[in-house]
């Protein structure tokens, strides 16, 4: 395929997003990697939609489930926040305003993700 | 004045907003939905903090956040959040077909949103079927 960067834009590697496509490609590698991990997802969840604590913690146990779901949990959380930091460079002015909303973005996706895998990590560990 | 002119004399960021597009053709309405749930999805996550986060907190937040889960609420909630997301899943991987050069053209664009569509509803319709028969 023909690379749609001039050459100069290529010798820079900056573009308007001034950091070149590097934003862009990990927002895709993460919805590469979310494609197979949602499908084990929902298959997962709905396995133990209707099961009691035990039953749910005896699952998320396996060593392949809570590793799954930390892949699942890093990949969403990090394409959620790129996803939103689009959003918020395309709608949200003035520059100052989109750059507070963005370090809240980034502080809140961090901070749930992590607490997310902290959880995922006590269950698994029988906490 | 016309919408981008003011956003041009305020300085703000010129990205197209919905009002300059005719929102209910198909392309546009597919993506600007593909947007909105995007944004739905990560608000979603919360629903998501809340189930695991009960979970490590022990058996009782656990019980009583599947109560809550459970009720018809909840229920409203997940299947809002699982829609949006076989949706999501669906269109971007549209879109990574887009990323190679592929199917650009408007014909295929119109075909592959269907398809899309299709795809979406089948696998929310699959998923409850097997979650509410288990």
């Amino acid at each position: 395929m023909a690379i749609m960067r001039s050459a100069l834009g290529r010798a820079r590697g900056l573009g308007s997003a001034k950091d070149g496509f590097h934003h862009w490609w990990i927002e895709r590698l993460t919805a590469i990697a979310l494609v197979p991990l949602t499908l084990w997802f929902a298959t997962g969840v709905i396995s133990v939609a209707g099961a009691d604590y035990a039953a749910f913690a005896a699952w998320l146990g396996k060593p392949w489930n809570a590793g799954l779901m930390i892949c699942f949990i890093s990949a969403a959380f990090l394409h959620g926040k790129m996803g939103m930091e689009v959003i918020v460079e395309d709608y949200v002015s003035p520059r100052c305003l989109q750059l507070s909303v963005r370090i809240l973005l980034n502080l809140m996706a961090f901070a749930l993700g992590i607490f997310s895998i902290v959880s995922v990590l006590i269950v698994a560990l029988g906490g | 004045m016309t919408f981008l002119e003011a956003k041009t004399q305020r300085g703000g960021p010129l990205s197209p907003h919905l009002q300059v597009y005719n929102m209910f053709a198909l392309t546009s309405f597919l993506s600007i939905v593909h947007r909105i749930f995007g944004g739905a999805l990560f608000v979603g996550t919360l629903l998501f903090v809340y189930w695991i986060g009960s979970a490590a907190a022990g058996p009782n937040a656990y019980d009583s956040a599947m109560n809550f889960l459970g009720s018809w609420f909840g229920y409203l909630l997940i299947f809002g959040w699982s829609f949006a997301l076989f949706y999501h899943m669906c269109n971007g991987i549209r879109h990574m077909i887009w990323d190679t050069g592929r199917m650009i053209d408007l014909p295929s664009i119109y075909k592959s949103g269907y398809v899309m569509v299709a795809c979406a509803f089948g696998l929310t319709v699959v998923a409850w079927a097997i979650g509410l028969s288990v």
